[in-house]
């Protein structure tokens, strides 16, 4: 099977630089066969990014996806408190860059249409839109997304694909509030490897809106990994989770930029 | 990983898991799962343990469990809550009605600490009768548990002083997320919940390397989780798979 992993962390692999760090994770991909990576983010200290922390994160990962630019994907770390900045970096690292996709965090929460101006400017470069999305039985951040937020966005923009970061974490609610929105897939990311997860996802969403990702380094490939391999759904279905869904979202984007596969 | 490698996986579940219906909680379906995956044996607890009162029926339960539909590698493993009254006699059952090898405790669901003076006594009892003591930290991350039943996962802390009850005893935390500074011989971690980058590396290097066993936590986890752990580590698979949990045991030296 061919593997995209939608959701990667680069700096929690140590080394000194950018570059070590990248080293470090493809080496572990290359052990468990995950082919391309999507990655974002340089630390996870900033909830809130000033401008100016926009600009360190996203040049971290620009060292990243230069230094690896046949097996990494970059997306750029934008934040709705910062309108204006996140438009400066979406143009500097998306249209005049190399990154293909758009990370929203926690800063504040997508049901905001503050958030609108990014959205439409990353649709209109045909960029990947990642909205990380939780609801935690203990009470999300205050800027931190649910996925019934995640649905008053995917409302304003239904001719828009969206990801849906993490399916919610609560799963069996995440999946469900997704349901009625076709532009939206979710990403298997970042929770624990709970059984009948990607089953259910396949079930109420269908095959072609599951993708994997795994959140790696705050998690292991393989907890996450085995969210695909261990569900038992057929294997057409386990590949397009694993790569094809990711492949055809970003198709568009890679063109324009004249990436071949 | 050799192909061939065998696994003894420790930490798996019968029954139901109260919140919801698992892929294989059903226990052929398990078991046809984990032979498919060349283990040989397997720790059997029960999810009923959890939140059933009536913990005499739950061990009769997967003893029988184990015995009928266990295909010859399911091990059963019971379970004491040193809270309820009498205690003793379902420990005295699971270890000589039943003969099992191995006791799982809830104290978070049972609503006692490590610390308590029941803990202690039930350590001593069951170091008197040489069976190891499992304690799974929690048994689902808190922030996706049922938001009417939150249950904090248990403070592993005083584990380092239990594990000093005496040299018989042998004490094995389950669904560990952290790394705790435990170097104790008599204490081993199994890796269903270890995460991060090099997570199982950092573990052994946290309590040593022949004190981290084979644990998939299934069927609550996908069970391939535990054996691509093994691969992505790079570390030794026969000491994480088989050996390190036979000594456990005590069945090698």
């Amino acid at each position: 099977m061919t593997i995209w992993d939608l959701h990667c962390h680069p700096a929690s692999f140590g080394g000194r630089t950018p570059e070590e760090s990248m080293a470090e994770l493809v080496k572990l991909a290359d052990r468990m066969g995950v082919e391309r990576l999507c990655i974002y983010l340089s630390t996870l200290a900033h909830t809130d990014p000033t401008a100016d922390q926009l600009r360190q994160h996203n040049d971290y990962i620009l060292r990243c996806v230069n230094h690896f630019a046949h097996r990494v994907f970059g997306f750029v770390y934008v934040n709705p408190n910062h309108v204006q900045a996140s438009l400066d970096e979406i143009n500097r690292c998306v249209r005049d860059g190399p990154m293909t996709g758009i990370k929203l965090w926690v800063a504040r929460r997508c049901n905001d249409a503050a958030i609108d101006p990014i959205i439409e400017r990353a649709a209109a470069l045909k960029a990947v839109i990642f909205q990380h999305t939780w609801l935690k039985t203990g009470g999300n951040l205050p800027g931190e997304s649910s996925p019934m937020d995640m649905a008053v966005l995917a409302a304003r923009f239904p001719n828009v694909p969206l990801i849906c970061g993490h399916t919610g974490g609560n799963w069996e609610i995440g999946v469900r509030a997704m349901r009625p929105f076709p532009n939206v897939s979710v990403d298997l990311a970042g929770s624990d490897p709970t059984a009948g997860f990607t089953e259910m996802a396949v079930r109420e969403l269908g095959a072609r809106r599951v993708i994997y990702g795994s959140d790696t380094g705050g998690r292991s490939f393989s907890s996450q990994l085995a969210k695909v391999h261990g569900a038992a759904i057929p294997d057409e279905a386990r590949q397009r989770i694993f790569s094809e869904n990711l492949k055809e979202m970003m198709l568009p984007i890679l063109r324009a930029k004249g990436v071949r596969l | 990983m050799n192909a061939r490698q065998v696994i003894l996986d420790t930490n798996v579940s019968l029954s139901r898991y109260p919140f919801r219906r698992l892929p294989l909680d059903e226990t052929p379906k398990l078991v046809a799962k984990l032979k498919q995956h060349k283990v040989t044996r397997a720790l059997a607890g029960s999810f009923d343990a959890m939140l059933h009162h009536d913990l005499g029926a739950v061990n009769e339960r997967t003893a029988r469990e184990c015995k009928e539909y266990g295909g010859g590698i399911l091990a059963p493993v019971g379970c004491v809550d040193p809270t309820q009254p009498d205690w003793r006699e379902e420990l005295r059952r699971c270890h000589e009605a039943y003969r099992m090898t191995a006791i799982r405790l809830h104290p978070n669901y049972h609503g006692y600490t490590l610390a308590d003076s029941a803990a202690r006594e039930l350590f001593a009892d069951a170091a008197r009768r040489k069976l190891l003591v499992q304690i799974p930290l929690e048994m689902e991350d808190e922030r996706t548990l049922h938001p009417r039943l939150k249950v904090a996962p248990v403070d592993w802390r005083p584990c380092a002083e239990l594990a000093a009850v005496g040299p018989t005893l042998r004490l094995q935390i389950l669904n560990c997320r952290l790394f705790p500074a435990i170097k104790a011989k008599n204490v081993w971690f199994d890796f269903s919940m270890t995460e991060g980058v090099h997570g199982i590396r950092r573990l052994t290097d946290s309590v040593g390397t022949s004190q981290v066993v084979f644990g998939s936590h299934a069927p609550f986890y996908y069970w391939e989780s535990a054996l691509l752990k093994v691969t992505e580590s790079g570390l030794d698979a026969a000491a994480l798979c088989e050996t390190n949990a036979r000594r456990m045991l005590g069945e090698l030296p």
